[in-house]
């Protein structure tokens, strides 16, 4: 049997490959935009095409993970999937699974955070608990995005951490691209069956999960960043691995055109393929920019990244998330991977709640930094006219009402604008 | 002289026990291969009713299972007097997650028990009543609602013992907690709130649900025996007095627990598919005062001038109770 090609969409090529990994339990709760993968998931089991499975439709996402937790503490190779509202509302269970070291996978249809309540892309949701103790990785594309998940059933297992698989939400699980779907053979041979490092069983019985003092948190805590650390040398030798059985590769980051540039653009999942465009575009003027694409986000790759980026003069960071009050979160790895160099860092926010990247915007971003003309916190394609109208409304009236419906009023039907 | 009848009603719970019962029908924790699932040296406090409750229902799970029990643990007093590391009282695998999710995680160790082929292993829940009635109260009706293989234990105290006797969804009308303060023109806890888990229990038609209580540990490891033989969800809800909440003394754990049963404000009974199959009837029904001023959060009821309108409305409960459940002999 050979791998086989397929136009699919997003979801589908990630359900395939979950499937393909062999998961025992699955739990489903819906959220736009993750729906499709955990009903292509629950139709194979529900068939009989996925075997030894049991499919459990749960009632809030905060059961669907704790339902996980139970399973992976069984010995059980778990399986659940997300979004926006979703996993905040599993937040608490995100860390304990972490926290008790529960191998589980998880995959995120990254969407906003309301309120106001949207159910377009950006990565406000998994940046929330970016730092709970799990592995996050980024998928640029369809085909990373199904490569991934079977990285990470493997990387969570061999060091016993969850790991957040997370896709960018209708760009990615909604877009029918072409996907090299692997044979069972294949996923076989890359990922052995789940061998638990802990588990509840009958003939060695062990307490998971009770209370540690002073005396031995901080150790315990400790621990967790050694383990999730670790993953900074798992992931590359699992990358080779996977490069040989399944002939694509995988990995930290993914330098684009980096070698010479004066800019470098960094980003985390599918602008990554705008911003190449935009790269591409530029060096055919000239330009010497690139960009890097940074897959694993925690563990986050500090010495790949400085030393793709140290030879640059500066770097702009693209981000799918406004961490309000500062800026970005993106920025704080990166500038932390670059400390003690002079390089000009710049913070971009854009694509928030779905609003359209386009590649026009990314070349006059690439042209102003080129310059150094950017502001060092920029908000891409932001209604400058439209903000200030609801900042004179406000001023002008105590109870001027709702901002939300103030902004849309102002903005008219159009439900999303385009540069 | 004359001989001493032995009546029937002796046997059992009551003042003789096990000496007059054939082997088979004697207590689980008279038994000297009893499992003591939950071992000495805990930290549970004085006359806890907890403590007893769960060592009793899960040693008669374990019997009845053939030592094939592994148990999650909802946040609470039973989770952190039974084991802060290094140190656990827990002879089965035995899981804490988190307060609000011990039903969730059991479906998920019954489902994985499934998946591996491992028949026979039985996955039981528990949590005090602020983690099955308030916290944990989705992901237990979820567990009930999909018929998950997991018996489900409430130890219910009336309140949030561990975090200092704030008032839960389960704390009786009147009661003082930190929370329902008895001050102001209706002290303690309001009337017309609550919610009574076992009758929610039975809505959702599953399998077995029971009351039982410390005060009659026989009828408790009767329905946990019984309960492990249905597969599907089981609710078992058991009445457990806490000296420390109640302000009762630790020697009247047990004298608390009959009273709340005999006067018929905790009602034991069994039901099935969400029909009552059967129930204790009252044996030397009480007035409710005899079992409210043995616990200080009631005291604000008695005094030199007693809440007579208070206990009317208490000993109404009692009554509504006996006469919709037919507990009268």
């Amino acid at each position: 049997m050979t791998a086989l090609l397929k136009q699919i969409e997003g979801s589908q090529g990630i359900a395939e490959a979950v499937a393909l990994c062999r998961p025992e339990v699955i739990c489903a709760y819906p959220i736009t935009p993750q729906t499709h993968i955990v009903e292509g998931l629950g139709e194979r089991v529900k068939s009989g095409e996925l075997e030894n499975c049991e499919f459990i439709n749960v009632e809030s996402e905060f059961a669907a993970l704790s339902v996980a937790i139970g399973s992976s503490a069984a010995g059980a190779r778990s399986y659940t999937a997300t979004a926006s509202q979703g996993i905040l509302y599993m937040a608490e269970a995100v860390y304990n699974a972490a926290g008790l070291g529960l191998p589980i996978v998880m995959t995120i249809g990254n969407r906003a955070i309301g309120a106001p309540i949207n159910i377009w892309n950006d990565h406000s949701d998994s940046m929330a608990l970016r730092d709970a103790g799990w592995i996050q990785l980024y998928a640029e594309t369809n085909q990373e995005a199904a490569d991934l998940h079977i990285l990470a059933f493997r990387l969570a297992e061999e060091i016993s951490i969850p790991v957040m698989v997370c896709v960018d939400g209708f760009i990615l699980t909604h877009a029918y691209e072409r996907i090299d779907i692997p044979t069972q053979e294949q996923v076989d041979a890359f990922l052995p069956p789940f061998e638990p490092m802990q588990v509840l069983d009958l003939d060695h019985p062990v307490s998971m999960g009770a209370m540690v003092g002073p005396e031995a948190f901080f150790e315990v805590r400790y621990l967790q960043h050694e383990r999730q650390s670790r993953a900074l040398e798992t992931i590359p030798r699992l990358a080779r691995e996977f490069r040989k059985v399944f002939g694509r590769d995988c990995g930290l980051v993914h330098p684009y055109r980096c070698d010479d540039a004066d800019t470098i653009l960094v980003a985390l999942g599918s602008i990554n393929g705008t911003i190449k465009e935009a790269v591409d575009a530029m060096r055919d003027q000239g330009v010497r920019v690139g960009s890097l694409s940074i897959c694993s986000f925690r563990p986050f790759p500090l010495l790949a990244v400085r030393s793709v980026l140290e030879r640059a003069q500066r770097v702009v960071v693209i981000e799918k998330s406004l961490a309000v009050g500062i800026g970005g979160m993106l920025s704080e790895g990166v500038r932390h991977s670059l400390s003690g160099s002079a390089l000009r860092g710049y913070t971009v926010i854009a694509g928030l709640g779905g609003r359209a990247v386009t590649q026009k915007a990314i070349v006059r971003l690439i042209e102003r930094a080129s310059r150094d003309e950017l502001e060092p916190l920029h908000f891409l394609d932001l209604n400058w006219d439209v903000v200030r109208r609801e900042l004179a409304r406000e001023r002008g009236q105590r109870r001027s009402g709702p901002t939300a419906e103030n902004v849309l009023k102002d903005v008219g039907a159009i439900a999303a604008r385009i540069a | 002289m004359m001989d001493q009848p032995i009546k029937f009603y002796q046997t059992g719970t009551f003042t003789v026990g096990n000496r007059l019962l054939a082997e088979h029908e004697r207590s689980v924790q008279a038994n000297m291969r009893r499992t003591n699932s939950l071992n000495s040296g805990h930290r549970a406090c004085q006359g806890c009713g907890e403590a007893l409750g769960a060592r009793y229902a899960i040693d008669a799970a374990m019997q009845a299972s053939g030592g094939r029990v592994m148990a999650a643990n909802a946040t609470g007093c039973l989770e952190v007097f039974s084991t802060p590391y290094p140190e656990t009282s827990w002879q089965i695998p035995w899981i804490h997650s988190l307060f609000g999710n011990a039903a969730a995680v059991a479906s998920g160790m019954a489902a994985a028990m499934r998946v591996k082929g491992r028949k026979g292993v039985k996955v039981i829940a528990q949590g005090g009543d602020g983690g099955t009635t308030d916290i944990g109260f989705g992901c237990l009706s979820g567990m009930f609602e999909r018929n998950d293989d997991v018996l489900y234990i409430c130890y219910d105290n009336e309140a949030y013992m561990n975090t200092g006797v704030q008032r839960s969804s389960a704390t009786p009308p009147a009661a003082r907690t930190a929370t329902t303060m008895a001050v102001g023109d209706h002290p303690g806890n309001v009337f017309g709130t609550g919610k009574n888990l076992p009758l929610i229990a039975m809505a959702h038609r599953i399998p077995y649900v029971a009351t039982a209580s410390v005060a009659n540990l026989r009828d408790l490891e009767a329905k946990v025996t019984r309960a492990m033989g249905i597969p599907g969800a089981r609710y078992v809800h058991i009445h457990v007095p806490c000296p420390l909440g109640w302000g009762s003394a630790p020697e009247n754990t047990i004298r608390v627990a009959r009273l709340a049963v005999e006067s018929g404000l905790f009602p034991l009974f069994e039901a099935e598919h969400g029909r009552i199959v059967s129930r204790y009837l009252l044996r030397r029904r009480v007035p409710v005062d005899e079992y409210l001023k043995l616990q200080r959060r009631f005291a604000h009821l008695f005094g030199k001038q007693p809440d007579l309108e208070t206990l009317a409305a208490i000993q109404e409960m009692a009554d509504r109770n006996i006469e919709e459940l037919q507990l009268a002999p």
